[in-house]
């Protein structure tokens, strides 16, 4: 039932699809903000990616991606933190503000094609063989995630994972918490840009709607990750994160082996979210949570 | 030291909730006094703590501390030099953290040499470890456990050792022992008298029990509606029996359960 094709490419989205979970890890679990921005700041990324790929630059649009989805990121942040908005409606503003942007982006068009586009997988095609599209995916989410564990251990890192953990004690620590938030919403808005430039180029087309949902997909991808790693410190989290995408990609893959029509890809999605973001809480009936800062007093 | 003068800050004014939290409050400390603040509930003496550390700007009135006017300055700038500790051990550190990223955290108040992306490095941990190990609770070997799993005395010496890791000009102790039990409070309040001896730390006290008001310190303010209705130094202070404070409550108006039972 399920070839070696369906789980080649059930890898190759799950590294792509895992840069949003390390996004979301970075401003859902270390911040303790459900960043809505992130449907839109993926959108952006495909867009600006299947831009810059149709103008030449595949290897330059990862980049630019980025830096535009940092941007987004920003907006979001100096909504929150400069006109007090609350963190949630900050990033459905900026989500809704983004939908124009990424028309504009795109052209003014609703899609992109690149079938005839040198992209960052064509690139390398001729040296990697049937792995094009795996190596690529699995080396970007790997350095990504490298990256993330090795800046949450500096003097920056730490100040950004206290703003979650208490907020009290960072203000009467000299860190400016408006700074670290900000700080932390680009980079993880930066993280699902790419994982949109990624996945624009990986399947040749970019489209409006491609971002509608990602916010729960990756969170999906997260909870799943904790829970086949419920313990551990930042890096095994991150390594859970990363795994938490490949199986989601695996599941919907099963679901859609099992001759479910497409249409119900959705509906499928958001009954595996639901089961996904529940299974802690089922748990929890068994076991005393472990999220939370009052234990041990 | 610190200077403030006549500072007023009315909470939600114009409001059937308004409330005048401080009235033309004047207070000056000089280097390495030990001031011990009490009043019952409502009297101001957080709202004056707040007032100093920043978490609002006051309606009127100057705060300087050591000539610098911070009248204006926000809560994480003054915060370097302005140590705070509160009653909750919840507040002061962060539980999902380890006790050594904490005090890395607490040490960035003086690095500001560090780069942002530098790390932990081993000196650091060295001197983390080397000053653990004076708090006596045995924290030092237990440096990679998350602050979470500390019990509440524990992380009260912890931040009590945070808040003055970096020596402050300041320090502000916000009743920091009375969610403790007995025994660990007197740990915890016998730590403060040492680490704020050694480093001659100017220090603002709030407390409810009346005994250590008088035996802490070199001197004791009483506050009441957002005032400081009495002060006490030197000879008037060290001839005060806990009996003589008492009335000098009741004389005042004060009147409160807690700060008499503390008293027993």
């Amino acid at each position: 039932m399920i070839s070696t094709a369906v789980i080649m490419s059930a890898l190759e989205l799950g590294f792509v699809y895992a840069l949003v979970a390390l996004a979301l890890f970075l401003s859902f679990r270390i911040l303790n903000i459900a960043d809505m921005t992130t449907d839109g700041t993926f959108t952006l990324g495909c867009a600006v990616s299947a831009t810059m790929a149709v103008a030449g630059h595949p290897l330059l649009a990862l980049p630019a991606a980025m830096l535009a989805g940092a941007a987004a990121g920003a907006v979001t942040a100096a909504l929150q933190t400069k006109f007090r908005i609350p963190s949630i409606l900050a990033g459905i503003i900026t989500n809704t503000g983004l939908y124009t942007v990424n028309l504009a982006v795109m052209g003014f068009s609703s899609n992109v094609n690149m079938m005839k586009t040198d992209t960052l997988f064509t690139l390398v095609k001729p040296y990697l063989g049937v792995g094009y599209k795996l190596i690529p995916s699995l080396v970007i989410t790997v350095i990504c995630g490298v990256l993330l564990v090795l800046f949450l251990k500096t003097r920056l890192g730490l100040s950004i994972r206290a703003t979650g953990d208490n907020p009290d004690m960072v203000r009467a620590s000299s860190i400016n918490t408006a700074f670290t938030v900000t700080v932390g919403l680009c980079l993880s808005n930066a993280l699902t840009a790419l994982s949109g430039a990624v996945l624009a180029q990986y399947q040749k087309t970019a489209d409006i709607n491609l971002g509608t949902g990602m916010v729960i997909i990756g969170l999906a991808s997260l909870i799943i990750g904790e829970t086949l790693l419920p313990r551990g410190k930042t890096g095994l989290k991150v390594l859970g994160a990363i795994l938490g995408s490949i199986l989601y990609r695996f599941i919907i893959a099963i679901a859609l082996r099992l001759d479910l029509p497409s249409e119900c890809l959705k509906l499928i999605s958001a009954v595996i979210v639901a089961l996904a973001i529940g299974l802690p809480a089922i748990q929890g009936s068994f076991k005393p949570a472990t999220k939370g800062g009052n234990d041990g007093c | 030291m610190l200077k403030i003068t006549n500072i007023s800050k009315t909470f939600n004014p114009g409001t059937v909730n308004e409330k005048a939290a401080l009235t033309n409050l004047s207070l000056h400390l000089e280097k390495g006094d030990f001031v011990t603040i009490l009043g019952s509930n409502g009297a101001g003496k957080s709202t004056l703590f707040n007032a100093i550390a920043g978490s609002f700007t006051v309606d009127s009135g100057t705060i300087r501390l050591d000539g610098q006017n911070i009248t204006n300055m926000p809560d994480y700038k003054r915060s370097k030099v302005i140590g705070r500790m509160f009653q909750d051990p919840l507040k002061g550190t962060a539980p999902n953290m380890t006790i050594e990223e904490n005090l890395a955290l607490a040490y960035m108040r003086a690095s500001s040499r560090h780069s942002p992306f530098s790390i932990i490095t081993k000196s650091d941990r060295a001197d983390f470890r080397e000053r653990l190990a004076q708090l006596g609770l045995g924290l030092e070997d237990r440096m990679s456990n998350p602050v979470g799993l500390l019990s509440g005395g524990q992380r009260q010496a912890l931040t009590l050792l945070m808040a003055t890791l970096v020596t402050p000009k300041l320090l502000l102790l916000d009743e920091h022992t009375a969610a403790l039990d007995p025994a660990t409070a007197e740990k915890v309040l016998e730590l403060t008298k040492k680490i704020v001896a050694e480093n001659n730390i100017t220090c603002l006290m709030i407390t409810h029990n009346v005994s250590s008001a008088l035996q802490l310190g070199n001197r004791t303010i009483m506050m009441k509606d957002g005032r400081i209705v009495l002060e006490l130094d030197g000879e008037t202070r060290q001839n005060m029996t806990t009996d003589d404070l008492l009335h000098a409550f009741h004389n005042q108006g004060v009147d409160n359960d807690r700060i008499l039972f503390s008293a027993e």
